[in-house]
């Protein structure tokens, strides 16, 4: 193990895990907005108007991020209205090509995650919305879609972490996130083991990281779920000289 | 609609590699799954903080790190090791050579072991949890009647577990598969890659990669006939509301 040419190569490390935080959390952004739509076509009860989600939802999950990625990074060039139009700009670089590829890809995971929670929203829920009088328009705001986001968060931790993971894709086409990083880092002084291992560490780190921002998260949003804290327990802690916050 | 100028059977070459080294590591990870599996559910420490550092490991990183550390890492260190192990029996003056000489992994090998080391992480979580899915009483009577501890798995922990391995096992399978794809990176010609030679050869990238991202969804789909196949099979007799 040469730990040194790692320690040289720090910057560039840094470098790259900042072009993967960046590609991870504007994908997902991205992917959030477009999978809430999807996810209400898709759980909609008109047939024909499920059937295009559940089409696009299908295919995005169902080939691999990698092939999806070249089909917009290698295959957008075939056409030629696309060469001469002005959404080249977009598509010549291979940032926003991989930017588009993962935004779609997990704009459809969630959208399919969404889908399950929001069908299983309980029909009192919806049937109080009623009652009370509120629109559509509103009780999807106030009563499905806050719930259909509580049930989802433990699912979409995991796809978070899938983000994260296929991110390192982005490596392949050129673009210099923390795989690509590693890749230089190999190619200059050729130390596998120790580029790669040291990339490995890092994503580590930032998948720990995202379990725990989740935790915390469904700490909050699942906070009617907890088991009460015992009386004695509070008492306790609330007599002289116990623990107080 | 797709005018391949002949690639196709080409591309369904790169099919087969693909659908090989899919089925081969799918038989590694479930090997190592199982191992995995009794290695958490064992009373033995040690054995508990291997499979716990195994799974955590593999599922905190990227396959596609992973694979570039096995595939490049583990060529060095076969034949760190061999050559250490040759210059050990040469100092010691043993009759016979221990090491080997320069061993050239396969990108094939290197692709099937990565992906089936990986999955067997994510498989053994879920043969961990169909286990536990077990009745207790079931493996009771197992001993009971006088089975030894081997016996009782394979008579009854095996079978009867394989119903609750079911769903999370065909979601492995399914990410597996996709997963395959990564192995054109390592020079393999898997569909992929065949893709991308035949793309740029008749400069008609899209028309070969939505070829393949169909052909994949084949693959998908005719897993997931196959899973409800065995679904059926495997919940027989149980009863449904």
């Amino acid at each position: 193990m040469d730990i040194g040419v790692i320690i040289e190569n720090l910057p560039l490390y840094f470098k790259g895990l900042w072009v993967t935080i960046q590609l991870v959390t504007l994908a997902l952004i991205c992917g959030l907005l477009l999978a809430v739509p999807l996810a209400l076509a898709a759980s909609s009860r008109n047939t024909f108007m499920a059937l295009l989600p559940k089409a696009y939802i299908y295919f995005f999950r169902g080939t691999p991020l990698l092939v999806q990625m070249y089909i917009i990074y290698y295959g957008m060039a075939q056409f030629e209205g696309v060469r001469e139009s002005f959404i080249w700009v977009v598509f010549q670089e291979a940032y926003w090509c991989a930017l588009i590829a993962f935004s779609f890809n997990t704009a459809a995971y969630t959208a399919e995650i969404l889908r399950g929670s929001i069908e299983q929203t309980a029909f009192g829920e919806i049937e109080a919305a009623k009652a009370c009088g509120m629109s559509t328009p509103t009780m999807y705001r106030r009563i499905l879609l806050p719930g259909a986001f509580r049930r989802a968060l433990p699912a979409y931790g995991n796809e978070v972490i899938f983000m994260l993971h296929g991110s390192a894709l982005a490596g392949v086409i050129t673009i210099v996130d923390l795989f690509g990083a590693a890749r230089i880092v190999n190619s200059r002084h050729f130390v596998p083991f120790e580029s790669y291992i040291a990339a490995g560490f890092f994503y580590l780190c930032m998948t720990f990281m995202i379990v725990w921002l989740f935790k915390l998260w469904e700490k909050r949003w699942h906070a009617h779920l907890r088991p009460r804290e015992s009386v004695a327990g509070k008492d306790a802690a609330l007599a002289p000289g116990g623990v107080s916050d | 609609m797709f005018d391949l100028h002949g690639y196709f059977p080409f591309i369904l070459k790169g099919m087969v590699l693909t659908v090989e080294v899919a089925l081969l590591s799918l038989v590694i990870s479930l090997i190592l799954g199982f191992i995995g599996a009794l290695a958490k559910l064992s009373k033995s420490r040690i054995a508990n903080t291997i499979a716990a550092l195994y799974t955590t490991i593999i599922r905190g990183v990227p396959d596609l790190v992973l694979m570039m550390i096995i595939f490049f890492g583990g060529q060095l260190l076969v034949n760190d090791i061999g050559y250490r192990l040759a210059d050990f029996s040469e100092a010691r003056g043993l009759p016979f050579n221990l090491g080997w000489d320069y061993i050239d992994i396969s990108p094939f090998i290197a692709g099937v072991g990565t992906i089936g080391f990986i999955f067997g992480a994510y498989m053994t979580e879920t043969f961990r949890g169909a286990i536990l899915s077990v009745p207790r009483g079931e493996i009771e009577a197992g001993y009971a009647f006088g089975m030894t501890p081997v016996q009782v798995f394979f008579r009854i922990t095996l079978p009867a577990c394989i119903r609750h391995a079911l769903p999370g096992f065909g979601n492995n399978w399914l990410v597996l598969a996709k997963t395959t794809a990564l192995v054109s990176v390592i020079g393999l010609q898997d569909m992929v890659f065949n893709a991308n030679q035949a793309g740029g050869a008749t400069r008609q990238p899209f028309t070969f990669f939505m070829v393949v991202a169909l052909l994949f969804l084949v693959i998908t789909g005719v897993s997931d006939l196959g899973m409800r196949w065995l679904n059926r099979r495997y919940s027989a007799g149980v009863r449904r509301a």
